[in-house]
């Protein structure tokens, strides 16, 4: 039996923090991605994580549920904590790990299966319905979550590919949370997307944060505004600044941060 | 401090383990393909390398001719043959002895006993004692009774007894098959050699090469760097597209009914062979070609054109240079595929039994791989092991233009 | 008068000309594929027709009788029920049939370990090696079923209790399937990296272990592509020679055992063409028919595969 020691002190600091990232360096062979992170991810709240392309703020997101494992170039330092257990423990099998923190890409990235499918595909490989019924209310609730049931009730039997750019993105959203994972990361998830669309997933986002904890990657600091309520700012590499969203975009305390929100840097 | 299982780990999914074992399975499937794909060609390889074995090898005895008896004789060489056997070989008192001892050496050997003591007496004279030392090749059943270890099953009682007694006195020696690879074609499996179906080869690559590297790397540059995008020059591609995947054979019914009943070329020879050929592997090297062009940068060419070259100067001087060796590799490996083919060759009379190496492009020839599967056919068991042998000549042969051909690309590699 | 500094001077003009040859030369090697395509269709069209207006064209493609030796010259008319070349299409599709199923999951298993499991270090190494099966000489091929491969099978056979025939399309048919090993590991590994990244972290992202990703999301997703793919690896079982020349039957038999003899189209052009006959006589022109419809069938698969392929691959650019 594998055991795990944790240390159950209730500090009152990380109670909150769903996610507590430490000392996290990212190489790529000799490329250095992102230079010792601290972070916490407060439960339940909306994290945005902001700044110019290629500062490694995506590099960031994809190491909280492990998807740069698929990199065999890539090499990760430092701990993560998910409730208190560091993700990158020999221990952790990434299966669990990514049930728990589900994902949701920069472009709406559906299966070639039916509606129904696309969402019943997660439940299914873990097991988590025990019979038809069960993944038949799994499955609504999901889309009722996401917003998109009252679109596509009538005909969950076609495929997910033949839905607009939003509504394949809400789709991706409702499979991420028919898993019923603790904490949602989005990669740019409005980048592909209209201004109509990207509202509703904004609003959808609002919604969400009621049960999940979500991190998400944009490039539009209205958006961060918009959606989050905390906001960090990397700059090739490091974190510079971090804090409350409204704190952060009215009086940053970096002379970069300030930069790149005026837009002199981006 | 309490211990409990990591809520991140497998016993906190129910179902993982079942997963990961598939996962394994699923795996091991793959290595289980690649493994045994690779396994075979290694099995292929070493099975008929041991075939191969005995036709690289060959044994010789020793026979001592007296001197009056080759001045006497030398114009009868089957009774020279037979009174040197008698000399050399104890109790040869009837015909049936005398059958065996002949027997003991290979079909032929009075030609070559003839030819060996002509040689001794240009360069040396024959010893005091008046007789003259001659490595004659010996019989296949000898040499395969010597190889194996077993003297009992082939030989009579009396040649085993010879036979123990030259290995008792050293008169045997083991030497490299050198007539394997310079003698023609023969009925004897003792005296049959690759030697001229290696020179058909070359003559047939050389037509191949010279046909297909030159109509292949025009058409490469008309088409990448002159040809105007429209439908003639889509249906052109389309057509070297497909052409590339015709079976070998029907290009064989092309050169039959076009090179040889139409142009009335000769039948058989290495001139029509390497055009079939060239036909065969003009498609490989235009694509090839075309894409060694696509890797020449841009920034060449425009340079080209900014100091006032045209278009065709900028092609031979400056583009042409840079790709050349993106070129040959795709040539080279196009001659690799050319040099094993058979089956075109057949249709076009290549398979005749051709002992003398063609003296030019337009002599009946027979090429490596043709002598392979005729030696195959072959019901004569002694057959087998040069079969082997002529595979395995032929595979070093692809080995060595295949390395060539990694060799440059590697080379290539490094200047961009 | 005096021309323009940007004109070319009169002296320029032999250098046009020469250009002009060059590109006239260059224009006339790319016409020699096309030259070749026509040739290709001429000859066989022009010698089929002759064969036909001695056996009944009915007669060739569903006749059941394939026995070209005992054709009798009786002069004028037409011969019938020998040259029946139905025996030769189901030797031909039984032997490719049996090379497919050895080919098929050698190969989509070997492409899969290569593009999924396999980093770059062991892929660089692994598929040059598997590669060098495709460069084999078919010769060596047909060398090694029917020295190596026919006789075990043979024993193998007879000590399971069964009558294994010494030509059997089943040792043919094993030999070609491992020489079209590489062929179909190469396009399924094409289709499969065509498989859009995102669709593949799609299902990482839910939780998906590897195999599940293979097997759910990715091999559906390429499933038209390899469809294609085993097309082309149809076609280039159907054309090839050698294999079957050394390792399969010589006289036609209309079976679907694979332990049986059986003979192939290629097989008979070879034999009809290396005889001594005349070579008006349909004995030989019956080669040319054969040709004929193994130039069609193969074109069929190959352009039918590739027009596959490719229609997938643009359903994901």
């Amino acid at each position: 039996m594998v055991t795990y020691t944790v240390n159950e002190d209730n500090n009152p600091d990380t109670v909150k923090a769903k996610i507590i990232v430490d000392k996290v360096s990212v190489a790529y062979g000799d490329h250095l991605a992102l230079n010792d992170i601290a972070l916490d991810i407060i439960s339940n709240k909306v994290t945005a994580l902001i700044g110019p392309s290629g500062c490694g703020k995506t590099t960031f997101l994809r190491c909280i549920n492990r998807m740069n494992d698929l990199i065999g170039s890539c090499k990760v330092t430092g701990s993560i904590l998910l409730d208190g257990y560091d993700i990158y423990a020999p221990e952790v099998d990434v299966e669990v790990l990514r049930r728990k923190v589900g994902m949701v890409f920069q472009k709406p990235n559906p299966f070639p299966k039916s509606i129904y499918d696309n969402i019943a595909y997660g439940v299914k490989i873990h097991g988590l319905a025990s019979d038809k019924e069960e993944l038949d209310a799994i499955v609504e609730q999901s889309l009722v979550r996401a917003g998109l049931f009252e679109e596509v009730a009538d005909r969950l039997d076609v495929s997910g590919t033949s839905l607009s750019g939003g509504q394949q993105q809400r789709l991706c959203i409702a499979r991420a949370i028919a898993i019923s994972p603790d904490v949602i990361l989005m990669d740019e998830p409005c980048s592909a997307l209209d201004p109509i669309a990207t509202a509703k997933i904004e609003e959808l986002i609002h919604e969400l944060k009621e049960r999940y904890t979500i991190v998400i990657v944009t490039h539009s600091m209205q958006q961060a505004a918009r959606v989050s309520d905390y906001t960090a700012f990397f700059h090739e590499g490091d974190l510079v600044e971090k804090g409350e969203t409204s704190a952060l975009f009215t009086n940053p305390n970096d002379k970069r941060t300030e930069a790149y929100i005026t837009g002199r840097i981006g | 401090m309490t211990n409990k299982p990591h809520p991140l780990s497998m016993a906190s999914l129910p179902g993982l383990d079942k997963r990961y074992r598939a996962e394994k399975r699923f795996k091991f499937a793959g290595v289980l393909a690649v493994f045994s794909s690779l396994a075979f060609l290694g099995f292929l390889i070493v099975a008929i390398a041991l075939k191969s074995a005995g036709a690289f090898q060959t044994y010789e005895v020793e026979i001592l001719v007296k001197k009056e008896k080759y001045l006497e004789l030398r114009d009868q060489p089957f009774i020279f043959l037979q009174s040197t056997m008698r000399y050399n070989l104890s109790g040869v008192v009837n015909g049936q002895a005398m059958r065996e001892a002949v027997n003991m050496v290979v079909d032929g050997a009075e030609i070559d006993l003839l030819d060996h003591i002509e040689n001794l007496q240009q360069n040396t004279r024959a010893d005091g004692l008046g007789s003259y030392s001659v490595w004659v090749t010996l019989s296949n059943r000898v040499v395969s009774a010597l190889s194996k270890q077993d003297i009992g099953t082939n030989l009579t009682a009396r040649q085993q007894a010879w036979v123990e007694g030259w290995v008792a006195n050293n008169k045997v020696r083991q030497r490299f098959n050198v007539g394997f690879l310079t003698n023609g074609d023969s009925r004897d499996p003792e005296r049959a050699g690759i030697g001229s179906a290696l020179v058909g080869s070359a003559f047939m690559l050389l037509v191949c090469m010279v046909l297909s590297f030159g109509v292949g790397i025009l058409a490469a540059i008309y088409l990448e760097e002159f040809a105007p995008k429209n439908k003639y020059t889509v249906f052109l591609e389309v057509n070297i597209n497909n052409l590339a995947t015709v079976p070998s054979i029907i290009f064989g019914l092309l050169g039959l009914s076009v090179f040889l009943n139409l142009f009335g070329l000769p039948r058989s020879a290495a001139i029509v062979g390497g055009m079939v050929l060239a036909l065969m592997t003009m498609p490989t090297i235009i694509i090839a070609s075309r894409l060694a062009l696509q890797s020449v940068p841009l920034s060449i060419r425009e340079a080209a054109f900014s100091v006032g070259a045209s278009p065709l100067q900028t092609v031979f001087h400056h583009v042409l240079p840079l790709a050349l060796p993106g070129m040959l590799t795709g040539t080279i490996l196009g001659m690799a595929r050319a040099i094993g083919e058979t089956a075109p060759l057949l249709m076009i009379g290549m398979l005749a039994f051709i002992v003398e190496a063609p003296d030019n492009i337009f002599d009946p020839a027979s090429v490596l791989p043709v002598q392979i599967f005729l030696w195959a056919e072959s019901p004569e068991r002694g057959f087998e092991e040069k079969t082997a042998a002529a595979i395995i000549v032929l595979l070093a042969f692809l080995l060595v233009m295949n390395l060539t051909a990694i060799i440059l690309r590697k080379k290539l590699e490094k200047k961009w | 008068m005096t021309l323009s500094p940007l004109k070319m001077k009169r002296t320029h003009s032999v250098k046009n000309v020469i250009e002009g040859a060059i590109k006239a030369c260059l224009i006339a090697s790319s016409a020699i594929a096309v030259l070749v395509t026509v040739g290709i269709i001429f000859s066989l069209i022009i010698q089929s027709v002759r064969f036909f207006s001695e056996v009944s064209f009915f007669d060739f493609l569903f006749g059941i009788e394939w026995k070209p030796q005992s054709v009798t010259e009786i002069g004028g008319g037409k011969v019938s029920g020998v040259f029946g070349a139905v025996p030769l299409f189901v030797g031909t599709f039984l032997i490719s049939f049996i090379a497919l199923l050895v080919a098929g999951p050698f190969g989509i298993f070997s492409a899969i370990y290569l593009s999924e499991y396999a980093g770059d270090r062991k892929r660089a190494l692994i598929k040059p090696a598997l590669e060098i099966l495709a460069g084999v000489p078919t010769v060596v091929y047909g060398f090694f079923a029917a020295i190596v491969i026919a006789p075990n099978i043979r024993g193998l056979g007879s000590a399971l209790g069964f009558n294994v025939a010494a030509e059997a399309a089943i040792s043919a048919g094993i030999v070609m399937g491992v020489m079209i090993i590489p062929l179909v590991s190469s396009i399924v590994d094409d289709v499969i990296s065509a498989v859009p990244i995102s669709l593949k972290e799609g299902a990482i992202g839910l939780g998906a272990t590897r195999s599940e990703t293979v097997r759910h999301v990715i091999l559906p997703a390429a499933l038209p592509g390899i469809a294609g793919g085993m097309l082309l690896a149809a076609s280039r079982a159907v054309g090839e020679t050698m294999i079957v020349v050394m390792a399969a039957g010589l006289a036609a038999q209309l079976s679907f055992n694979p332990l049986e003899a059986v003979t192939t189209v290629t097989v008979q052009i070879v034999l009809a063409l290396t005889g001594d006959q005349e070579f008006d006589s349909a004995k030989t022109l019956v080669a040319f028919a054969l040709g004929l419809t193994l130039f069609i069938v193969t074109l069929t698969f190959n352009l039918l595969g590739n027009w596959i392929v490719n229609r997938y691959k643009e359903a994901y650019d």
